[in-house]
């Protein structure tokens, strides 16, 4: 129920696009897929299988969506669970994915992502919706370098006060 | 009981509680900002024993990595790596025997109980009484001791296989695990007897750090802290996994959002979770622990793979970003009482210091797996 609501919201930010649904495993042959060059995913929403990957829907929306869609979900009562990071240095970007679950027996789990440049990582902050976004934040910015624009208190967190590295990403070297 | 006072705020100094100081339970430190005995602000500062978990997972291979599973959380190990080797299932498509998943779910269920005591003893220990964390180690040494009959290990548990366990159950533990059950709830009648009742208990509980269904979405709260706001939330039963839908058991739930609620669930949660281990026993399926079909090299296809456990200190989740290799590209640890404990600083502004221990208490805090 909350699911098919929450998409039709999360729809509206990807004007005249379809929702696309996932391509079974079996339809794609091995060699073809071997064969292409894996393109970086275009900016969209996807349903997932629950069973497979363990959330309903996958928006990945461009940097300045993210309050945006964030706020879409607040308003329909999700809680947050977690933000992280990823870094695809093939594709020379960084991802930032923010996962949110229900407190109710309505479930739907929601995975928003976004991908920014790897050179100058740059993401507006939530903390003004979620306030417990503030820690997630520091801890991404501590392991990825990710700057989150309007963070009230963007310092270390988990690494030592004075650390300049950051530790998740492909290229560190300890 | 505390409320809010009119501060001053050009009167106030700096108390540094911790790193060392045995209300943390752990190295964490709190700054507070004091208006005499008030609380104006606090910044909780961790990362004391941070240990870059997260990194050694996309170091190590996946069977290397289970191991550090149980260092996060060292008093409910089990239910940590339960969540694990779930998400490595079901990324790579492993059967678990039935017989596994019983045993697995009455493993986790002994280890919450385990966990709930020790809880229960330094919380009480934190309020100044001393002798019901004797008797609740004792109870706890039971549990500790069939553990260890069955996974080698008292503590920092590597007991579940990808698609199996280690270990088979043998009939002694099955008596044990029975003959334990009644001894418990024994227990538990003696501990309400001894602490629940108790009027300085009370005292120092009832009304205490309020926390509204607001505060504890806006901060993801899970475990006993939701659930003493009056969110009826367990991934147990709300995503529920493993066996654990074959169960009937209830989530305790309380009201009243303060302190008081979140020990009344935690002690609900012991009953229930005998409750849980009595209809596994009883319904323990034969067959063997291991699949027969496992791949000799765990590789789980490419994919963002996720998923939520109920451990002794709530919302477990593990994200596992895979690239098809031999050892995950990103493996995230969500970890419970990261976003329970993130809330304290809101919330116990305008609160008397000792109040805040003994709500500090009550969030059941476990600083290695807040650090990681």
């Amino acid at each position: 129920m909350i699911c098919e609501e929450t998409k039709r919201a999360l729809q509206k930010l990807f004007p005249a696009d379809e929702v696309i649904a996932e391509t079974p495993e079996e339809a794609v042959d091995d060699s073809e897929k071997k064969a292409k060059k894996p393109v970086p995913r275009a900016n969209g929403l996807l349903e997932r299988d629950y069973a497979v990957h363990g959330y309903h829907l996958d928006a990945q929306v461009a940097a300045d969506q993210v309050v945006e869609a964030v706020g879409i979900l607040d308003k329909a009562d999700f809680f947050i669970e977690s933000i992280t990071g990823v870094d695809w240095i093939k594709d020379n970007q960084l991802e930032v994915i923010y996962d949110f679950s229900r407190y109710d027996f309505d479930l739907c789990r929601v995975v928003i992502r976004t991908r920014v440049d790897r050179n100058n990582p740059e993401v507006p902050t939530i903390t003004e919706i979620y306030a417990g976004a503030n820690w997630h934040e520091r801890e991404t910015h501590d392991f990825f370098g990710i700057k989150f624009i309007g963070h009230p208190h963007l310092i270390p967190l988990l690494l030592p006060e004075d650390a300049d590295f950051h530790p998740l990403l492909k290229d560190y070297k300890a | 009981m505390s409320s809010p006072i009119q501060l001053k705020p050009d009167e106030t100094f700096i108390l540094n509680v911790g790193p060392q100081h045995p209300a943390t339970h752990g190295v964490l430190r709190v700054k507070m900002e004091m208006n005499g005995e008030y609380i104006v602000n606090a910044e909780t500062v961790i990362g004391y024993i941070h240990r870059m978990h997260e990194k050694m997972g996309e170091l190590k291979t996946y069977p290397q990595f289970l191991m550090n599973l149980s260092r996060m959380d060292y008093l409910g190990a089990l239910g940590y790596s339960h969540g694990h080797v779930l998400v490595v299932e079901k990324a790579s498509g492993i059967e678990v025997p039935e017989r596994a998943e019983y045993i697995r779910a009455i493993m986790v269920e002994l280890n919450r109980i385990a966990s709930h005591l020790f809880w229960f003893g330094a919380f009480v220990m934190d309020l100044g009484g001393f002798s019901p964390l004797m008797y609740a180690l004792q109870d706890r040494e039971h549990i500790l001791d069939m553990l260890e009959a069955v996974t080698g290990s008292r503590l920092t548990y590597c007991y579940f296989r990808y698609g199996g366990l280690y270990n088979d159950v043998d009939d002694q533990f099955v008596a044990s695990a029975r003959k334990f059950i009644p001894r418990m709830r024994k227990s538990l009648k003696k501990y309400h007897k001894l602490v629940t009742g108790n009027v300085i208990f009370r005292k120092r509980l009832e009304g205490i750090a309020p926390l509204s269904k607001e505060t504890c979405r806006k901060y993801g709260a899970s475990s006993a802290v939701a659930r003493g706001s009056g969110i009826n939330f367990d991934v147990r039963k709300n995503e529920p996994y493993s066996v654990y839908p074959e169960f009937d058991f209830d989530i305790p739930v309380y009201h009243e959002c303060d302190s008081l609620a979140r020990y009344n669930v935690r002690m609900d949660e012991i009953e229930q979770s005998l409750r849980i281990i009595e209809q596994g026993l009883d319904k323990l399926p034969g067959g063997p622990i291991m699949p027969e079909k496992k791949p000799k090299i765990i590789k789980p296809p490419e994919g963002d793979y996720y998923q939520a456990v109920e451990t002794a200190r709530g919302s477990f989740g593990v994200r596992l970003v895979s690239d098809g290799g031999k050892t995950p590209y990103r493996l995230k640890l969500r970890s419970p009482t990261y976003s329970n404990m993130h809330l304290f600083d809101e919330s116990c502004r305008g609160m008397l210091i000792m109040d805040a221990l003994a709500f500090m208490g009550s969030l059941d805090l476990v600083i290695p797996e807040i650090d990681r």
